[in-house]
């Protein structure tokens, strides 16, 4: 299932590229601020809550797995040079599942890691909660990698398509409509956060039970459209240029 | 030269004679059509493709690539039928067991050397000895000399072989290449047509397009000409050639002494009207193909300086017209 040629590949081409950076700036702010308000702010106050739940969470979290889950298979959608891939017997599930799995990897090297160690950091905390913003985030990487890694199969505005969900749907909409939050990824991995420290920071709009079950879904359910997408990807010919 | 040993099948191929065995291996379109919304990009073409070199020509949109795309299970077609290698190829990657595929655009993981670049397409066929097939492959395609250096380094000529390189690792019955010869000087064309003459030698069913009829002149055998849609002509490459060369023809011509050139130009048979213009001459000829042919000895032996021969009437769509009404 796993091809760890097409692992090595899309792991060179996404870290090759000069997006690369992008993603790897917002854990070294994350890192960065948590060490300044330690060393200027009493441990009593809660912005290690504020920061690392609500920041990391509606920030970090989405946009750094927006950038990764679009790179491992959108850059080459764009280019055209996903038809070397394809045009192989390894099967499209193979490719898909290879992909996500790669861009879950990185998520979670440049979104969970960094909010355990800002969870660490941080005065007052406990470990407690710096295990579930891990948690939650690593949640966060899986369900948003393979949202975004079906972005890119469906449509070549994957990084507008997702920044709209993220901003508007998540950022905005989820906050004034509470049913929107059933699908909204950030709920999902702050529901779980919250289900291992009751934060009030980390204020999820759902139940443990409501963001697993619909993680499990929303995670299988994108990685097979992707698929199937893929399964009938077409190079546009000539009369369609 | 020497041709390299066809390269291992890959590893559900019966071991034992290597391929290309089945000289019967085609690609066929039977009443084929595809269209995108209202415009119709291929219109009712059956055709059947055999081992040997095949071109399949035509001018830009007249649907050349998407008919490569419908047999490479790149495009799904809107009606008929299209089968490779007695199967279909939309939807079935296991076609790729037996076909490659050298996609137009450049797009290639530039950041691998060609080794690499070939050796993971060796992978990911599955073949049982990736590194020897690589080898191999790159042999075929005369890059072992470059092979060790970033693709990004690469001309365009060496792009296109190491593409091909790549399609071939797996010992393909049939290659399909879109556009090959694009971008690329008169050298590394020839260097091209070489190889593809060597690989139709060997068996395979190698079907290459192109919208420059004059640059496969090198290349024998069949010829597909698409026109708008449809195909226009079919037949073995030498005849569809000759009508070509020896179409009427515009040129226009500037040299040392318009004026005396004019006159020589005159004499010749197969020169039906001279005119001066304001930036030199305009030659209506008869013959493509022999007032090309003859035009440098002309001046030379008038001593005037050759400066520019231009074909004026390019246009594919003239040419093509003309192919088709003869």
């Amino acid at each position: 299932m796993f091809n760890s040629t097409v692992a090595a590949i899309t792991l060179r081409a996404t870290l090759g590229r000069r997006r690369a950076l992008l993603f790897a700036v917002p854990p070294i702010v994350l890192i960065g601020l948590t060490i300044i308000l330690r060393s200027s702010h009493a441990p009593s106050t809660s912005w290690p809550g504020q920061i690392l739940g609500d920041f990391g969470f509606s920030v970090l979290v989405p946009l750094t797995a927006l950038i990764i889950g679009t790179s491992v298979l959108g850059a080459e959608v764009d280019d055209g040079s996903i038809v070397h891939l394809l045009a192989t017997p390894v099967s499209r599930l193979s490719v898909v599942l290879t992909k996500f799995t790669v861009a879950v990897v990185l998520a979670i090297m440049f979104t969970a890691i960094p909010e355990l160690i800002a969870g660490l950091i941080a005065p007052g905390t406990g470990s407690k909660l710096a295990i579930a913003l891990f948690v939650g985030a690593i949640v966060g990487s899986v369900i948003y990698s393979a949202v975004f890694v079906m972005c890119s199969a469906l449509t070549t505005r994957a990084v507008a398509v997702g920044l709209l969900y993220v901003l508007v749907w998540e950022g905005l909409l989820a906050n004034i409509i509470g049913g929107v939050r059933i699908l909204s990824v950030g709920h999902y991995a702050l529901g779980i956060a919250n289900g291992i420290d009751r934060d009030p920071a980390l204020g999820a709009g759902l139940s443990l039970d409501t963001a697993v079950v619909m993680g499990v879904l929303v995670t299988i359910g994108t990685l097979w459209l992707a698929v199937r997408r893929l399964s009938s990807f077409g190079i546009s010919g000539d009369a369609a240029q | 030269m020497t041709t390299p040993a066809p390269t291992p099948a890959p590893a559900e191929a019966p071991a034992g004679p290597p391929r290309p065995a089945a000289a019967r291996t085609t690609v066929e379109l039977r009443n084929v059509s595809r269209w995108y919304g209202n415009v119709v990009a291929v219109n009712d073409v059956s055709m059947s493709i055999g081992p040997g070199v095949t071109g399949l020509l035509g001018p830009n949109g007249a649907g050349k690539s998407t008919i490569l795309h419908m047999i490479a299970g790149f495009l799904a077609p809107s009606r008929g039928e299209l089968t490779v290698a007695g199967g279909p190829s939309w939807r079935n990657p296991g076609v790729y067991d037996r076909l490659g595929l050298v996609p137009e655009r450049d797009s290639v993981y530039a950041f691998l050397t060609g080794e690499q670049f070939v050796l993971a397409s060796a992978k990911l066929h599955k073949l049982r000895n990736p590194a020897q097939a690589t080898a191999e492959a790159i042999a075929m395609t005369e890059m072992a000399a470059a092979a060790n250096r970033k693709i990004s380094t690469y001309s365009k000529g060496m792009r296109q072989r190491i593409k091909v390189a790549a399609a071939l690792v797996h010992n393909p019955e049939i290659l399909l290449l879109d556009e090959p010869f694009n971008g690329m000087d008169p050298r590394q064309r020839l260097h091209m047509m070489d190889l593809l003459v060597r690989l139709g030698d060997q068996g395979r069913v190698i079907l290459f397009s192109s919208h420059i009829l004059e640059e496969v002149e090198r290349l024998s055998g069949t010829i597909q000409v698409m026109v708008a849609g449809r195909l226009a002509a079919s037949g073995d490459f030498r005849e569809i050639r000759r009508l070509m060369t020896s179409r009427p023809h515009v040129f226009s011509v500037r040299s040392s002494d318009d004026r005396r050139l004019a006159a020589a130009l005159m004499a010749q048979p197969d020169v039906a009207a001279v005119e001066m213009t304001g930036k030199g001459l305009s030659v209506r000829t008869t013959d493509y193909g022999t007032f090309t042919a003859s035009i440098a000895a002309l001046t030379r032996d008038q001593g005037i300086r050759l400066r520019e021969l231009l074909p004026t009437d390019e246009s594919l769509e003239s040419v093509f017209s003309y192919l088709i009404s003869n």
